[in-house]
């Protein structure tokens, strides 16, 4: 599947990476949504893990209907570690580059399906973060997130300046096998408010 | 109110960093540096403090151990800040490091291997 390949959905829309618009109807999900500025950013970044830690507790109550295979206390382990990693990160990722001047609230979904775990996380994004992201999936391909991985990591150990934008996504998709998607959408034209979705999909 | 304010006590055999989440120990002695809690800290500039305990311990010793079996969380800044560690070790020379790791928490099983990448000559211990 080429990942540079980005569909206009219409014209306000596009996608790129591994976005499936056509979720399976699910009845179980649990979904956080906060405005970004209603609380000072201290208190704000400690609800993320706050909040991850929460969604991994919760949906481990489902778990035993969804699937006979996890029951051990060590696949439950794993699984909360996996889902507090994911939702913890892509808080992170929503509460970094969400647009500030405008007041649209930040949502993280994790909805159970059958076979797989779909996270869908939503924010605002300014015009520069939005060509930042565009930039970083353009380097993406199929084949070369590990290697991606690797330079990103020994690239901003080595630079002073440079931020870990991006090692989040790519841990997921090295460590966690994680197919990543994002769509972009202009939700205003004037003023301009862009809002990008990511979807985090884990195979159970 | 400052929930995540960190202090450092810099005392005759011991450095320490504590907060309300989490907690980082260097015992002089035993050359390790115990990390207990969760690491979610907001990019480098929050890191900076551990990343100054680490560096001073490296001053002292050329043995070092992290001891990360009790840190159940860590974000991708924090890992970054763990990668940056073991290049300038790596980069220093002369220095053998160890991190001991807790096979049952998820991020070290799936991510500490990506350390030793960075440094072949990295131990990572998962014995418990």
């Amino acid at each position: 599947m080429d990942t540079n390949q980005s569909k206009i959905q219409n014209p306000k829309s596009k996608i790129y990476g591994n976005f499936d618009e056509n979720l399976p109807p699910s009845q179980e999900y649990l979904r956080i949504q906060f405005s970004p500025s209603s609380v000072p950013i201290k208190q704000q970044w400690r609800n993320n893990g706050l909040s991850a830690n929460f969604m991994a507790d919760f949906l481990l109550t489902f778990f035993p209907s969804k699937s006979g295979a996890i029951n051990t206390e060590e696949q439950k382990n794993e699984i909360q570690g996996i889902i507090c990693y994911v939702a913890n990160e892509l808080l992170e990722n929503a509460m970094k580059f969400t647009d500030e001047r405008v007041q649209e609230p930040v949502s993280l979904t994790l909805y159970l399906l059958s076979d797989r775990l779909v996270f869908l996380s939503t924010n605002s994004i300014s015009s520069q973060s939005k060509e930042k992201l565009q930039q970083f999936i353009q380097r993406l391909t199929p084949s070369n997130f590990n290697q991606l991985y690797a330079e990103q990591l020994e690239k901003s150990a080595l630079d002073e300046s440079n931020s870990s934008a991006g090692l989040g996504i790519l841990t997921m998709m090295n460590d966690y096998l994680a197919k990543v998607g994002w769509k972009l959408e202009k939700i205003q034209d004037q003023p301009e408010i862009i809002s990008v979705t990511t979807m985090v999909q884990l195979v159970i | 109110m400052e929930t995540n304010q960190s202090k450092i006590q810099n005392l005759k055999s011991e450095l320490q960093i504590s907060a309300e989440d989490y907690c980082i120990q260097y015992d002089i002695s035993s050359s390790i540096v115990d990390f207990h809690g969760s690491l979610l800290l907001n990019g480098a500039e929050e890191y900076a403090p551990i990343v100054q305990l680490l560096n001073e311990v490296v001053e002292q010793q050329p043995i070092i151990t992290l001891n990360i079996q009790k840190l159940r969380m860590l974000n991708s800044s924090g890992f970054q800040m763990l990668s940056k560690f073991v290049i300038k070790v790596r980069q220093q020379g002369g220095i053998n490091l160890i991190i001991k790791g807790n096979p049952k928490i998820s991020w070290q099983a799936r991510s500490l291997q990506n350390l030793q990448r960075l440094m072949p000559a990295l131990e990572v211990d998962f014995g418990l």
